[in-house]
């Protein structure tokens, strides 16, 4: 049962009882409606709407939607492409695979929504490899959609034309950094691009005109058909608009997904009345708040700024509200809605440990900082956590992370040094005394 | 008061100081115009930019505008326009030229970048120096010194990796050298048109390696080596032989074909150890085929002719060319040149031809063109027989008419000049009926059955000149000292032309070259020495209607249309 706090959308059917991934299922529930009216309208009128709604992307950067639409290079002749980013891979979310695994229907209708905006006769969608069953259920939907005229040659009788087609990755982190997914979808290995030239709204699939939207932003483009532009800016804040779906991980009472209003909650309320609070006896250590690459912020420290709006602000971490100006305000970001929570039992060398065998892992190898950079890290951190920790070591992790980030082809660089650049700065003790610390009982997690 | 730019000019500013490129140049090659080294490692003129070794950070600015008006807008405190500058470093290599474009590449920032990439790129790296065949030319090696920390701050394990994968017959592989730059696979797709080299594995555990099934075995192989930065790709050739310090390098062309590509010939005390592609942005870019590389095996051949020999018997040079005369000037006598000669050559071979008043041939090499930088045309030198009057018409690949003016008694005597008659077409009974006197680097059937042979040099051995398809004039040196008791065949020539009674020229290439701008029109105001290593481009409209074989290729566009 969705919490009383949430505003439900986009999930307003998960784990509804009864409610089925098949096309009848999602007609009853007034599935397609939407699109019936959008493309009664003009593409510019529904690009408008987009516009108007103040929709921020739901990917990580959130970067408004309607304006990523209107860079597209339209005077260039060439086709326009739609790609559907589900190659939901930062640790810490899971969101776009209740929409891929519940209501495939849904996220359809706000691609075919969105080709008629942008008049796209071909859109992708790029699935992580390891959603098998994902792929397999939008490959049924598209079908079904098909056959009903919702998505082919003849959308609705209009006589434009849209195909969707569905594309597995091979099980690489990259592959969620936009110039990295065409790579990939071309065929190549998944290189990011540089960027300038290879913008994708001039220069992208096929060096051709591209729009890259992820899973849950293309789902309220849906709503966004069907309510209006203005009403969907009334959800939420100002510049923060609509619902933004949170992950909830770690040492919470109640993990899971929660739809919520963009800025209306805390993460004080969302951690302590939606999640249920520490585990008994426990009490929070630090949270990281949009997925495993946003800075960590400490429970405890606080925040005094004037924020743009002019309002002087004494936050606590629990006084945020959830939005994408809060948390990058506070020093951290939105990014993908991955909230990880971390109790006084963490230890933070540990955890990041853990993060920095993922970014190594994931590297791609292309540029040197990252490339290099990312392995020297995870190999400082699992040194100390195998018992050779140096006082000086938590110096030099950051020191190696300030050489990352800023200096690579793609945003990968900031994703793996701000784990350590933050850590370090915020947990600075638990670091340097590393070697000192009371006996451990083994861990039981291994890692990577 | 500056001077207005050219049109196709823009300005850019870097480190304070302006300077005015053509539109499309990179920020890399402005600062070098400028005599500012931008480091880097991936970046190569010729080849698409990868920017992924990040060595060549710069920081970057605009001129800030008015908001209202758009006019820039200037300093009050320097009375220069305001910059703009970005707060993240930006890559030079693929920066090109803007108007008004700034960039600094000595800041502290810029700096800091330069010494993380380093330090990067050498916590992984093996201490190979010692024992690298790259070291004295490693670019890696280079940028440590003025960016290394001199310490290392990683206590880590290293990673392991293949130190030698044979990636084809002549070329090794040490994958814990490599740093990832991509320039050899970036080489193979771009230039040779051979994509057969990539990466596979993730992160810093990439690795180098050729597709499954395929080897890197194409005739460009080698220039990955060349521009490998590191020491990861070595020349199966000269691997572990040489300390590249000790060597000297000297100008040459490849004699290969037409093309005449530019090349370095590397050598010490007497020997060359490899011979590598000397840029030349009109004729060869950077890149040269395998096959040229071991053309240098020709000098220490087993077979290389090192005595004059009349009838058989070993003889001082001078004899030889005593005797030589004397058999010229019995009349009858046929010359048969070579497009493979220098035009010094070809113009006393031409002036022997003239004085004896005996008829002159070539002997022609046509092959299969690659579109790149092998030509069809496997002599280097034709169009410097043109050039020097030596033949009028291009040559054909036998000796027909020349077999038959034998068979006919007409000729009695025939003076090859570097040709093997055999391989020509004349048979071993035209042959007998004549007396051959042979100027040769190495034995043949025509050595063994001339009446008198004088050894000659290799083009590795003296000066001279080619034309090359373009109809440009490019020049070589000697590198290597000829063999003991081997004249200069420039003095061996205008010996015998003096002593068969033709005029006093000099017999070395500078002398001669006073005599070749007097008499050869294309050669006018043209000194051996004055000539740039590039070459110079000759008028051909002369030639134009012949038929040349070579088709379209780097840098060349056959003028007539071939048959």
């Amino acid at each position: 049962m969705p919490h009383p706090a949430e505003r439900r959308l986009i999930f307003q059917h998960i784990d509804e009882p009864g409610y089925t991934v098949d096309l009848g299922c999602y007609l009853r529930h007034g599935g397609y409606e939407a699109l019936r009216k959008a493309v009664q309208r003009k593409p510019e009128e529904i690009v408008d709407e987009v516009k108007k709604s103040g929709l921020r992307g739901r990917g990580g950067a959130g970067f408004p939607c309607g304006v990523k639409w209107s860079l597209l290079d339209r005077k260039s002749g060439k086709p326009i492409y739609l790609i559907v980013n589900a190659d939901e891979s930062e640790p810490g979310t899971f969101k776009d695979r209740y929409i891929i695994h519940q209501d495939p229907h849904q996220l359809i209708e706000g691609i075919m929504i969105t080709c008629w905006a942008n008049q796209v006769r071909q859109a992708y969608i790029y699935i992580r490899g390891e959603f098998p069953k994902g792929a397999r259920l939008l490959e049924q939907a598209i079908a079904e959609a098909r056959a009903q005229r919702f998505v082919g040659p003849d959308v609705l009788g209009t006589g434009y034309g849209c195909e969707i087609y569905v594309h597995r990755g091979a099980g690489a982190y990259i592959c969620g950094e936009e110039t990295g997914l065409i790579e990939s979808l071309e065929g190549k290995r998944a290189y990011p691009r540089i960027k300038p030239p290879y913008f994708p709204a001039v220069l992208g699939l096929y060096q051709c005109p591209t729009i890259v939207n992820n899973v849950e932003t293309l789902c309220h483009v849906r709503h966004i058909a069907a309510m209006g532009g203005e009403a969907f800016a009334k959800i939420g804040t100002p510049n923060n608009t609509g619902t933004r779906i949170l992950c909830v991980s770690g040492h919470v009472q109640r993990p899971g997904y929660f739809e919520l209003e963009c800025g209306k909650v805390t993460l004080g309320q969302l951690l302590h009345d939606i999640c249920g609070g520490p585990r008994p006896g426990r009490t929070f250590k630090a949270v990281i708040p949009g997925g495993s690459s946003a800075k960590i912020l400490r429970c405890g420290e606080r925040f005094k700024f004037k924020r743009r709006d002019g309002v002087s602000v004494d936050w606590g971490v629990e006084d945020i509200p959830m939005d994408f100006d809060s948390l990058a305000a506070v020093g951290s970001m939105g990014g993908s809605g991955g909230v990880i929570v971390m109790d006084d039992s963490t230890d933070m060398v540990a955890a990041l440990a853990n993060i920095n065998a993922f970014y190594a892992h994931e590297s791609c190898g292309q540029c040197t900082p990252c490339r290099e950079g990312s392995l020297w890290m995870k190999k400082i951190t699992a040194r100390m956590v195998a018992g050779g920790a140096r006082p000086q070591d938590g110096e030099l992790l950051k020191s190696v992370a300030d050489q990352i980030a800023g200096r690579t082809i793609c945003p990968f660089g900031e994703a793996c040094a701000w784990p350590t650049q933050s850590f370090v700065l915020k947990f600075g003790d638990d670091f340097k005394n590393y070697s000192a610390r009371p006996a451990q009982p083994a861990a039981a997690v291994p890692l990577i | 008061m500056i001077a207005p730019p050219k049109p196709d000019l823009i300005t850019v500013n870097i480190d304070g100081r302006e300077i005015a490129v053509p539109k499309g140049t990179n920020m890399i090659e402005a600062a070098r115009l400028l005599g500012i080294e931008v480091p880097h490692f991936c970046y190569h003129p010729k080849l698409t930019v990868a920017g992924n070794c990040r060595m060549c950070l710069v920081e970057m600015g605009m001129p800030a505008l008015d908001p209202a008006t758009k006019q820039p807008l200037v300093d009050p405190t320097t009375g220069r326009p305001k910059i703009n500058w970005i707060p993240k470093p930006t890559i030079a290599c693929f920066t090109n030229a803007a108007p008004g474009l700034h960039i600094r590449t000595a800041t502290p920032l810029v700096r800091d970048c330069r010494e993380g990439v380093m330090e990067f790129l050498l916590i992984n790296h093996p201490l190979d120096c010692p024992i690298c065949d790259q070291a004295g030319e490693c670019k890696l090696q280079e940028q440590a010194t003025g960016y290394g920390r001199g310490y290392s701050r990683f206590v880590e394990r290293k990673n392991v990796k293949p130190k030698r994968t044979v990636l084809g017959p002549r070329v090794m592989l040490d994958d814990e050298r490599c740093i990832l730059c991509s320039r050899c696979i970036r080489f193979c797709q771009e230039v040779a048109k051979d994509d057969v080299l990539g990466f596979v594995d993730r992160g810093s555990y990439s690795t180098l390696t050729c597709y499954p099934g395929r080897q890197l075995e194409n005739n460009y192989s080698l220039n990955t080596v060349d521009i490998c930065p590191v020491g990861a790709l070595t020349s199966t050739d000269f691997r572990f032989k040489m300390r590249v310090w000790f060597l000297k390098t000297t100008p040459s062309i490849c004699t290969e074909s037409s093309v005449g590509a530019n090349t370095e010939v590397w050598s010490r005390e007497g020997v060359i150890h490899r011979i590598t592609p000397r840029r030349n942005d009109e004729v060869n870019d950077t890149w040269m085929a395998d096959s040229g590389r071991l053309l240098y095996k020709l000098v220490a051949a087993a077979d290389r002719l090192t005595e004059a020999k009349v009838a058989g018997a070993a003889v001082p040079v001078d004899e030889a060319l005593a005797k030589a005369a004397e058999s010229l000037k019995t009349g009858g006598v046929a010359v048969v040149g070579s497009g493979r000669s220098s035009v010094e050559e070809q113009f006393l071979t031409r002036q022997l031809a003239a004085t004896l008043k005996a008829p002159a041939w070539l002997v022609s090499r046509v092959g299969q063109g690659d579109g790149l930088l092998i030509s069809a045309d496997r002599n280097p030198n034709v169009r410097g027989a043109l050039v020097t009057g030596l033949i009028q018409a291009l040559p054909a690949a036998q000796l027909t008419d020349l077999a038959a003016l034998i068979e006919a008694g007409k000729i009695t005597t025939v003076l090859s000049v570097g040709e093997d008659l055999a391989a020509a077409g004349l048979t071993a009974a035209q042959l007998g009926k004549v007396a051959v006197i042979y100027l040769g680097t190495h034995a043949d059937a025509t050595s063994a059955a001339a009446r008198i042979v004088i050894p000659t040099l290799t083009v590795f051995e003296k000066n001279g000149t080619f034309i090359n398809q373009q109809f440009r004039l490019q020049k070589f040196a000697a590198a290597v000292p000829g063999p003991q008791g081997v004249a200069d065949d420039l003095a061996t020539l205008a010996r015998l032309l003096r002593a068969a009674g033709g005029p006093a020229l000099a017999g070395d290439v500078d002398g001669l070259w006073v005599t070749l701008a007097a008499e050869v029109k294309q050669f006018a105001a043209i000194s051996y020495a004055s000539l740039p290593a590039t070459g110079l481009l000759l008028d051909a409209t002369e030639f134009a209607g012949l038929p040349f074989a070579e088709r379209e290729a780097l840098h060349f566009k056959p003028v007539a249309a071939n048959p």
